[in-house]
């Protein structure tokens, strides 16, 4: 009944925490495996993809350098093979058959020589000027002099330019001979540069000692060493591929390789490229995958904390509701046993002081007889007599209002328009000209009209009317009474900007007897038959006040006629 | 002092019907002083067998007694002598039992405490009636 300020809520803050933390990870959690999940499988089948693609890119330039290789070697053979004795012993037949490799080679073959078994340059054909060449210590000629084919690795030589040399042995009038051809290195080096994939990946040679055979890039290791070791560490693959990781160190990135041998497994063409390029794609997808992924988590957190704290604001007011209409229950149970408390009393009074009034009546009569009336205090006697009547009178008074709590009204039921008995009670009121006193209307002229007793609605008007006139009545001020259409009643409200009631009054107001006026000026039921008078009808009394500020009553007519009331209701 | 005689210059015969002794006791007293032939009972059981000897004119009634409901009284009051005026004069006023009453055929509904001159002039009616 009465609005209490209230400083407890019902759901503390940890428990909505608790929840909204509960629904997060009830939500995250699939999201994260799900996501999680299709992004690793997504990752494994991109490695193979890629680690698939690279392993044949290899695999064809190892190839590819291998046939290149073996044609130069072919070539030389099939020169020996084609006119042994010409190219052997006249150089101007080398000469010719070098300018028609150089022709159909495209410059690949620098020159061509013909070395004894004493490593003597016999015959030459190129642009050098080696003839007559000494070989006799260099180490190919010795390497090379033990198979009938041979390829020199990448060296420095008598010109001081890298390059290699291809030979094929043959056996002529007794003695062997070496036909051995220099290869273009820019060409040779070439084959391994070609391999270019994106800004990172580039790929090179290395013989077993670990020396290049081709021109580098950038980005090596610190030790070609290490290459060695770390691509026979590396997990072999089909075709003879091995693929390693590096791990990053300063100024260098994390990088993987891929390694085939060529040439008899005598070199090893290694591809290399930065991680970080070779897999962008995949980055980039688990970047933006990152990014949803969080900006869902956002969205998830932002949006249940929205939800939770609408649900909580409603589960509060109706929390708040349902404590309101507990204190209703609690009120109207505690009037209702008032009452009959009262209403009981006031019969039981009734007996003792009709008797005292007959008697006093009495104790007239008597006093009317000649033996008294000459009594000296005869006037005296009477008045005292005719007070007691009086003040039977009263009390008959109070016991007929309180029993007018429970008792039916004496006037008609039937339809009124509330406005029109608010201006008859606001017309009663300013009559009485109350200085200082302002009464101000706002009257719904929509209202339809209710069902009800005119004198019993009138009293509830009037007793509102006349306890905000008493709350103005020392310093004045306004009174302001409105009318309204709710869904099932019709509102009044009578406000007044008056000293307000104090909070522990609050919860007593409707009592009956209690009254704050002064002894003999209210008998505090005013507000106690302005409640039995709501109840019957089906309607309500609250009141709202705030000390200082004012006080307002909300009374709300039923639109509708009351079902009918259960004789427990009523007080006795 | 106010006219107290029937028509036919009989006292009137009233009878008094209440639990409540010492309020019986009063009224029978400022009664007989204004010349009413008045008759006290304590119970609805004691005003039915007076009712048997005597045919009063007005029963004074109340109707909450310990051994009968007044209004049943009233009923066989009425039942055994309809020329009888009753009078209810209660304590436990109630709008219900007031209807109730004047239904069964009292001539009056009145409370207490009650102004005894009111109560006085309602008899005088009733037995003039």
């Amino acid at each position: 009944m009465v609005e209490e300020s209230r400083s407890k809520k019902p759901f503390s803050k940890t428990f909505t925490r608790n929840m909204v933390l509960i629904v997060i990870v009830v939500s995250f959690v699939p999201m994260l495996l799900v996501s999680g999940m299709i992004l690793h499988q997504y990752s494994i089948s991109y490695n193979e993809k890629l680690y698939a693609y690279l392993k044949e890119v290899v695999y064809r330039h190892a190839q590819n350098i291998d046939t290149f290789l073996n044609e130069r070697l072919y070539n030389l053979q099939f020169l020996l093979d084609s006119c042994k004795d010409e190219v052997l012993l006249d150089e101007s037949v080398l000469q010719e058959r070098l300018f028609q490799l150089q022709q159909k080679y495209e410059g690949e073959f620098e020159d061509l020589g013909v070395i004894n078994e004493n490593g003597v340059q016999i015959a030459y054909a190129g642009r050098f000027s080696l003839e007559k060449a000494e070989y006799a210590d260099a180490k190919w000629f010795q390497e090379a002099f033990e198979k009938p084919y041979y390829i020199s690795d990448v060296f420095l030589g008598l010109r001081s330019k890298p390059h290699f040399i291809v030979a094929v042995k043959t056996f002529h009038q007794g003695s062997y001979y070496l036909l051995r051809s220099t290869i273009n290195f820019e060409i040779f080096n070439s084959l391994a540069e070609n391999l270019r994939i994106g800004k990172t990946g580039f790929a090179f040679i290395l013989n077993r000692d670990g020396k290049f055979q081709t021109k580098p890039h950038y980005d090596m290791l610190p030790s070609n060493k290490s290459y060695m070791d770390f691509i026979k560490a590396g997990k072999k693959e089909k075709h003879g591929i091995y693929i390693g990781e590096i791990e990053g160190s300063s100024g260098f990135n994390q990088a993987i390789y891929l390694a085939a041998l060529l040439k008899n497994e005598d070199w090893i063409l290694v591809y290399q490229q930065e991680k970080k390029e070779a897999f962008s794609d995949l980055i980039r997808t688990q970047i933006v995958a990152a990014v949803i992924l969080l900006l869902g988590a956002l969205l998830i957190v932002i949006m249940n904390s929205l939800l939770f704290h609408k649900v909580i604001n409603h589960m509060t007011i109706v929390d708040r509701e349902k404590e309101m209409m507990n204190r209703q229950i609690i009120e109207t149970g505690k009037l209702a046993s008032v009452g009959r408390l009262a209403a009981g009393t006031a019969h039981e009074i009734n007996n003792p002081v009709a008797i005292m009034v007959q008697e006093a009546g009495w104790v007239a009569d008597l006093l009317e007889e000649e033996e008294f009336q000459n009594g000296k205090n005869l006037e005296e006697i009477q008045r005292a007599l005719k007070q007691i009547g009086n003040q039977g009178k009263r009390c008959k008074e109070i016991t007929h209002k309180l029993l007018s709590f429970a008792r039916t009204s004496d006037t008609p039921m039937q339809d009124l328009q509330i406005n029109e008995i608010i201006k008859e009670v606001v017309a009663i009121s300013d009559k009485a000209s109350y200085t200082g006193i302002s009464i101000n209307t706002d009257l719904d002229e929509n209202i339809p009209v209710i069902y009800g007793s005119q004198t019993e609605i009138q009293q509830v008007l009037l007793n509102l009317m006349n306890n905000a006139l008493y709350a103005l009545e020392k310093d004045g001020g306004k009174i302001d009474i409105s009318t309204r259409l709710t869904d099932r009643y019709v509102l009044v409200i009578v406000e007044d900007d008056g000293p307000g009631i104090p909070e522990a009054n609050l919860d007593r107001i409707f009592d009956p007897f209690f009254t704050t006026k002064p002894v003999g000026e209210g008998n505090g039921l005013g507000l106690y038959i302005c409640y039995g008078i709501l109840q019957r009808m089906g309607g309500s009394i609250n009141v709202h006040s705030t000390v200082d500020l004012g006080t307002r009553f909300e009374v709300r007519f039923p639109l509708q006629k009351p079902a009918a009331l259960k004789p427990d209701d009523r007080p006795a | 002092m106010p006219e107290s005689q029937k028509s036919d210059g009989k006292k009137i015969k009233v009878l008094l019907v209440d639990d409540e002794i010492h309020f019986v006791e009063v009224l029978f007293k400022r009664l007989s002083k204004r010349n009413i032939d008045v008759t006290k009972t304590f119970s609805g059981t004691e005003g039915i067998q007076a009712l048997r000897q005597v045919d009063f004119d007005v029963a004074v009634l109340d109707l909450k007694m310990e051994d009968m409901d007044g209004l049943e009284v009233l009923k066989i009051f009425k039942k055994m002598y309809p020329m009888i005026e009753v009078i209810i004069l209660t304590g436990h006023e109630s709008e219900q039992t007031a209807q109730e009453g004047l239904q069964y055929g009292a001539f009056a509904y009145l409370t207490k405490p009650c102004d005894f001159d009111q109560l006085f002039d309602t008899i005088i009616k009733a037995a003039s009636d």
